[in-house]
């Protein structure tokens, strides 16, 4: 009979036990949803809710008119289309010239391969600082200020080294059985490279695509030096000028426009969490 | 068979007869590395050694450079008060904020680490803010740190709690930085999950065996074993943290009275508002030199209470 009473007391306490990490775990999902979610609420305000004490969540009446304003009185839309051409533009330079670079890396003996990947995995850890003032100086003096060539040629010459490692790291996966053989049959080194290893290389590209064009999204101090015409802003640098210390800040509309900036990365992030996540861990870096 | 440099590196099929399949190899591999070795001379390399020298100048773009040699450096370690509040800002930041950033994360792994329904919706929404970070996060809490009207002073209201002036007060400000950064701990979360579940079961078997508690096997098993990933994100985190910029940009542009001057923000003030990018310069070089020599400190330590796994250890 203890025996069956210790059974039963050791249930209970595990049962209490998983109780308290559900507790846990969604007091803590509500914390990090609270925030988006009182945004959300706070885009769809009329300016008089939005300093109403003591605040309310869901707005009565709506105004969704606040998207209205974002997208026609400022140039929301146009700001979020200019960071649409720039962050296609430099993720497809950074697929191509960072698994070019990470093919001769990985699958290519050739002299000073293995120190210059050393200095490759150095640059990683480079402050960007380092580099950003020189670099503001040479574009300036191509004339290059205003223009989306400082923020997206970059791209196209592996500047994100980063992303040669992690192609890198996948290319080593593949058996070199497969070169050698396609090699056999008179293809180059250049054609083993496009039709064997990219194409078997999609999930790994797949993940560096989603990595670097998230991280091209929210960029904010390049943009910031480089680009000084409204027309010209990324979104990112946009929501920026919702802020104004002068007249006060339109909340709503600061809200609806972030809400809308937002709208991309989560959907994107949606259907490819799993994706994602995987390369998150396997890579062992942040977003 | 033609001879345009195609042929040669075997971009068109057969390498050139007059190479061997070793040279033509060595070139291929050249050519096709030189999109990164083309940038890294001239927006890595170049830019350095550049940015060395601009920091021994005096410069305003539109005159030319005077040389001074050291004296930037002079003048920003023992007469710039301003950078010394900025460096202790940051470190203050980094010393917070990068350990609690990894307990919470950690936390959060070892509750997920276990047969927990809809285990893939608290990990999505643990991560989002990491999916989001950057700008518009900072606008988000500006508005939620807002003394009057924001959110968390509304919440502590219903407390009974005094509204507190999050962004305003210079004792206070870090500490609302602080917050909002273990807010985002989901990326750690994710990355120690990935780590946990590549812990052998058979030894927490065999502790339990030895009648170890679940404390115990925490400390004594899961920690030890995933060291090597604590290390990296303790290396990522001091790297990324001493580069803060947007999230002090947005949130209180540095002040109140710089008490929340991040040193990225005193570099951009010099070099984008003053137009003093020979002291910028100098800057950018401490910022590098400190961040190195805390990642060198946090690696010399990891022999002492990082895990390698049998041949991999002194690697």
């Amino acid at each position: 009979m203890a025996v069956i009473a210790a059974a039963k007391n050791r249930k209970r306490s595990e049962r209490i036990q998983k109780l308290v990490v559900y507790a846990i775990l969604l007091t803590g999902a509500v914390i990090v949803l609270f925030p988006f979610l009182w945004t959300f609420s706070t885009s769809l305000k009329t300016p008089d809710q939005v300093y109403q004490i003591p605040p309310r969540l869901i707005p009565e009446p709506a105004a969704p008119e606040n998207y209205d304003r974002v997208l026609n009185e400022r140039p929301f839309g146009r700001w979020m289309l200019n960071s649409f051409f720039v962050v296609a533009l430099s993720t497809v330079g950074t697929l191509l010239s960072c698994s070019m670079t990470a093919f001769a890396f990985s699958r290519l003996r050739w002299p000073l391969r293995d120190k210059l990947f050393l200095v490759l995995l150095a640059t990683m850890m480079l402050p960007d600082q380092v580099t950003l003032i020189p670099t503001f100086i040479i574009f300036k003096q191509l004339g290059w200020v205003n223009t989306y060539l400082p923020i997206t040629f970059p791209a196209w010459f592996a500047r994100n080294a980063f992303y040669v490692f992690l192609l890198r790291q996948f290319f080593m996966t593949i058996p070199l059985d497969l070169d050698d053989a396609a090699r056999m049959d008179g293809a180059g080194h250049f054609q083993v490279y496009w039709r064997i290893i990219l194409p078997m290389s999609k999930p790994a590209l797949g993940v560096a695509a989603l990595m670097f064009a998230q991280f091209k999204w929210r960029e904010f101090l390049a943009p910031l030096i480089y680009l000084n015409r409204s027309e010209s802003y990324t979104a990112a640098i946009g929501l920026r000028t919702f802020m104004d210390e002068t007249h006060g800040t339109d909340w709503e509309l600061m809200m609806a426009a972030n809400i809308l900036f937002m709208i991309p990365v989560v959907t994107v992030f949606f259907f490819t969490q799993r994706y994602m996540i995987q390369g998150v861990v396997i890579t062992g870096v942040k977003g | 068979m033609s001879k345009t440099p195609h042929a040669i590196i075997g971009v068109g099929g057969q390498p050139s007869p007059r190479l061997t399949h070793r040279q033509a190899e060595s070139l291929t591999g050249f050519v096709m590395a030189s999109p990164w070795i083309l940038g890294f001379l001239f927006f890595v390399a170049f830019p350095m050694i550049a940015s060395l020298y601009l920091a021994m100048t005096r410069w305003d773009i539109f005159t030319s450079p005077k040389f001074l040699g050291m004296e930037n450096f002079e003048v920003l370690l023992t007469d710039d008060h301003v950078f010394w509040k900025s460096m202790r800002v940051t470190t203050l930041f980094a010393v917070f904020s990068v350990p609690l950033q990894i307990a919470v994360g950690l936390g959060l792994a070892q509750l997920l680490n276990q047969k927990i329904r809809l285990l893939g919706m608290f990990r999505s929404i643990y991560y989002l803010p990491s999916v989001l970070s950057g700008v518009s996060i900072a606008i988000m809490f500006r508005w939620i740190f807002g003394t009057q009207y924001g959110l968390l002073n509304g919440a502590l209201k219903l407390l009974g709690i005094e509204p507190v002036s999050w962004l305003g007060d210079p004792n206070i400000v870090l500490l609302s930085f602080i917050l909002m950064s273990i807010w985002g701990s989901g990326a750690n979360m994710l990355i120690y999950l990935g780590a946990l579940q590549s812990v052998p079961t058979e030894l927490y078997e065999a502790a339990e065996v030895d009648g170890a508690g679940s404390a115990r096997k925490f400390f004594k098993i899961t920690v030890p074993m995933i060291t090597p990933v604590i290390f990296f994100t303790l290396i990522n985190g001091i790297i990324q943290s001493l580069q803060e910029f947007q999230t002090p940009f947005i949130l209180t542009g540095g002040g109140p009275a710089d008490s929340s001057l991040f040193i990225v923000l005193y570099l951009y003030r010099n070099a984008f508002q003053w137009f003093r990018m020979g002291y910028a310069s100098a800057i950018a070089w401490i910022i590098f030199a400190y961040v190195l020599a805390l990642s060198l400190l946090v690696m010399k330590s990891s022999r002492a209470w990082v895990y390698y796994e049998g041949s991999l250890r002194g690697r």
